[in-house]
């Protein structure tokens, strides 16, 4: 009886299967980190995914998309692990990957090895993913994290006449490329950075960090992220801070700013930059927090779209635009997909995109300042809008180079 | 102590030392010469309190882990799974009713039966088979962290400190002189400190009870040969279930404190499974007291660690451990 059972059901999903094989598919693996200090990152990127196939479909002509999600937890090894589980495994043509800094680096790196694959990037912001030695089939639609900070380190001097900060930061590429640019425009619009401490990926007791905050600053950078973020602001309000903050793109984000309980209060009027304002009233940026607001209940997602679901958005919208220019053709290794991704200009929510040389983009970026909407709910602002912002921040190539590349003290508080 | 100096003259005047230079560096004020060489006093000492009050933290959890091990000689690898069970219950609670101290009572008894399920269930069906005991709860602590992902999500979650406690208070402790004389103390969050002394309380409650109580006797006999004391005609079974329930309890309360100072979200099981297992490997397997310097010592060893070498302060902790392995394999308070 079982047995027949078994036979049953077996047949069943063959012919099944039988009926889906009519139409041809097209693999993307897409990763996210799911796990670990960055989870609901992951979780919101994912859901900027799904709003883009809602408003845009699956279907590529004849074909329709199918993908498969992979998790990671933000580590550089676990990008990979998981691509290469989508690529042996799954079997997918192309990849929407990866979320976090470090990610994209090692992903890039093994993008190489595999050229008759495409790879485009999710989210990731580390400036070295696509300035040093770019793969060739790796292409990025969001800014990194230096072009994210693009317009703040004038606006806290001018404006704010902030004229000595210090920084405290998440030691790894991300954050590295974002105190980067930070340090770059405060530096050369005449501002000091004395001070800047890095904390490791994950960390959550932030109280001998906080107590080593100097108090001769005008404001504190905060390069934080997820759960590390959360932790930090916790444990601030319960040491009584009151220093001036500064936010880095996702410390003044969403995931942050609706996280549970009070202690977000403390970023109430902290300055910020992103790729990206929750209230901006431009038309197209509107219609998108609308999809996404539509496309999940209240109680699982957030008021408004973060950063994350952003890129993630963008990123699937490039795909599926791009497959449909070229009839979803992904012969001869992909060629004519990815003439068509490096040519390709996005009409995206957070502004226009497009790729340079190096297929990295150049888009718009934000200032913003934090705001409460009057019923506890925390939205970022727009201060001001800077359009085309490229990868190296205004700068001629050359100086651009000799800067270095962002690490844990490059680069010097100097004008260059 | 006296004979441990007659038989280590060396170490005990070592340790002296330390001690000395340790409270100096509380107590006294410094010399510029000093603050310019390791930061400012205020630094060093909010470091210090900080180990100090984590190691609270990690010893509520690392104890009943510990306890477990030395009765039942059964490695719980989901103690970390307990834990953050614990800490979803206090939230679920602290926010229905609004009571912090309430959503401890019902943390501890709604952890306590889990345990009291899981060794009746799980670990009576095999006992004294170790290895397979290890690879059970290294099953359960995965099939729990994906019950509790799909139930809670991916969310972190805070359990809101009441109103009382948020803040820092002034302590005794002159961190500097201004320049007008008058003395600066060191403000401390006083939320800290509640949960450290509610920590150091239960710990010497705990000492007491296995110490000074009939019930206590009977748990360190079973610690140290429990087929003698099952013969002597004690109800072994039920001493495994309440120790286990005590345990499991203990995470339980560790996961509001957690959830109060830090946050709860996935991954934090393994975190502090993790934690407790290098404290009661430092400490020694099965001894409270053990667990109670461990716990100080990684809490330390992390605060210190990620002020003065943020860079490697995650390999401190596990420097420390292999350090304890290679030359007291047993734990530094072990008794064999």
């Amino acid at each position: 009886m079982l047995k027949g059972s078994v036979g049953l059901i077996a047949l069943g999903s063959l012919l099944l299967s039988g009926t889906a094989f009519a139409q041809e598919k097209i693999k993307v693996g897409v990763t996210a980190t799911l796990e670990g200090t960055y989870t609901v990152l992951g979780e919101d990127g994912m859901r900027g995914h799904q709003t883009a196939l809602n408003v845009l479909g699956k279907k590529i002509g004849d074909k329709e998309l199918e993908f498969v999600v992979a998790s990671t937890d933000a580590t550089p090894d676990s990008a990979v692990r998981a691509v290469r589980k989508l690529i042996e495994q799954d079997k997918v043509q192309i990849l929407l990957s990866p979320l976090s800094g470090d990610e994209g680096i090692a992903v890039k790196n093994f993008a190489k090895t595999h050229p008759e694959l495409t790879f485009i990037n999710a989210a990731s912001g580390a400036q070295e993913t696509t300035y040093v030695d770019p793969a060739p089939n790796f292409f990025r639609y969001n800014m990194d994290g230096a072009q994210w900070q693009v317009g703040l380190g004038k606006y806290a001097y001018e404006t704010k006449k902030y004229r000595k900060i210090a920084t405290v930061g998440e030691d790894y590429s991300f954050i590295y490329t974002q105190v980067f640019g930070l340090v770059l425009e405060f530096c050369g619009a005449g501002g000091q950075v004395t001070n800047r401490q890095w904390v490791p990926l994950g960390t959550k007791d932030f109280a001998s960090v906080i107590a080593a905050l100097p108090d001769d600053v005008d404001a504190i950078y905060l390069g934080l992220g997820g759960a590390d973020a959360v932790n930090f602001l916790n444990q601030y309000q319960q040491a009584g801070g009151k220093a001036h903050l500064m936010g880095g793109s996702i410390m003044i984000d969403q995931t942050i700013l609706s996280s549970k309980g009070n202690a977000k209060n403390a970023l109430i009027g902290t300055i910020a930059a992103s790729g990206q304002a929750d209230t901006w009233e431009d038309p197209g940026w509107q219609k998108f927090v609308k999809a996404y607001q539509d496309a999940f209940p209240p109680a699982k997602r957030f008021p408004s779209p973060s950063l994350l679901a952003t890129n993630y958005y963008d990123s699937t919208m490039a795909l599926i635009l791009a497959l449909r220019q070229v009839n979803g053709d992904l012969s001869n290794n992909q060629a004519k997909f990815r003439e068509a991704l490096a040519k390709i200009e996005l009409d995206a929510p957070n502004g226009k995109i497009k790729l340079d040389s190096n297929r990295q983009a150049i888009g718009t970026n934000f200032v913003t300042e934090v705001v409460d909407d009057g019923k506890g709910a925390l939205f970022s602002k727009v201060v001001k809008v800077i359009p085309n912002v490229n990868q190296t921040l205004g700068y001629d190539p050359a100086v651009f180079s000799k800067i270095g590349l962002p690490s844990r003290t490059v680069p010097e508080c100097k004008k260059y | 102590m006296a004979r441990f100096i007659e038989r280590h003259p060396a170490w005990a005047l070592i340790a002296i030392v330390a001690i000395a230079v340790l409270l100096w560096l509380v107590f006294a004020i410094w010399p510029p010469g000093l603050e310019q060489a390791i930061g400012r006093k205020r630094v060093f000492l909010n470091a210090v309190f900080n180990g100090i009050t984590l190691g609270g933290l990690y010893f509520l959890v690392a104890s009943g882990f510990t306890l477990i091990f030395g009765l039942m000689r059964n490695v719980n690898l989901a103690h970390g799974s307990l834990y953050l069970f614990g800490g979803y219950i206090g939230y679920a609670i602290s926010t229905w009713t609004g009571s912090w101290l309430l959503s401890f009572i019902v943390a501890f008894i709604g952890v306590a039966l889990v345990g009291v399920i899981l060794q009746i269930v799980v670990f009576r069906r095999m006992e004294g088979q170790d290895l397979r005991q290890t690879m059970v709860t290294i099953g359960l602590s995965i099939v729990f962290a994906d019950l509790m992902l799909w139930v809670f999500g991916g969310d972190f979650y805070q359990i809101q400190t009441p109103a009382w406690l948020i803040g820092p208070i002034q302590l005794p402790l002159v961190t500097a002189i201004k320049s007008s004389g008058e003395p600066v103390y060191l403000g401390y969050p006083l939320v800290r400190l509640v949960i450290f002394a509610a920590s150091v309380v239960i710990g010497i409650a705990m000492w007491l009870a296995l110490n000074r109580t009939r019930v206590g006797m009977i748990v360190r006999a079973g610690v140290d040969d429990r087929d003698i004391l099952a013969a002597t005609g004690v109800r072994i079974q039920l001493v495994f279930v309440l120790v286990f329930a005590l345990g499991a309890g203990l995470a339980g309360i560790a996961g509001v404190v957690g959830g109060t100072f830090q946050s709860l979200s996935p991954g934090e099981d393994t975190r502090f499974l993790l934690a407790s297992l290098v404290v009661v490997i430092v400490g020694g397997m099965g001894s409270i007291p053990g667990a109670a310097l461990g716990a100080i010592i990684i809490g330390l060893a992390e605060q210190l660690g990620s002020v003065y070498i943020p860079t490697y302060a995650i390999v401190v902790t596990f420097l420390i451990m292999v350090l304890v392995l290679a030359l007291r394999p047993q734990g530094l308070l072990a008794r064999r």
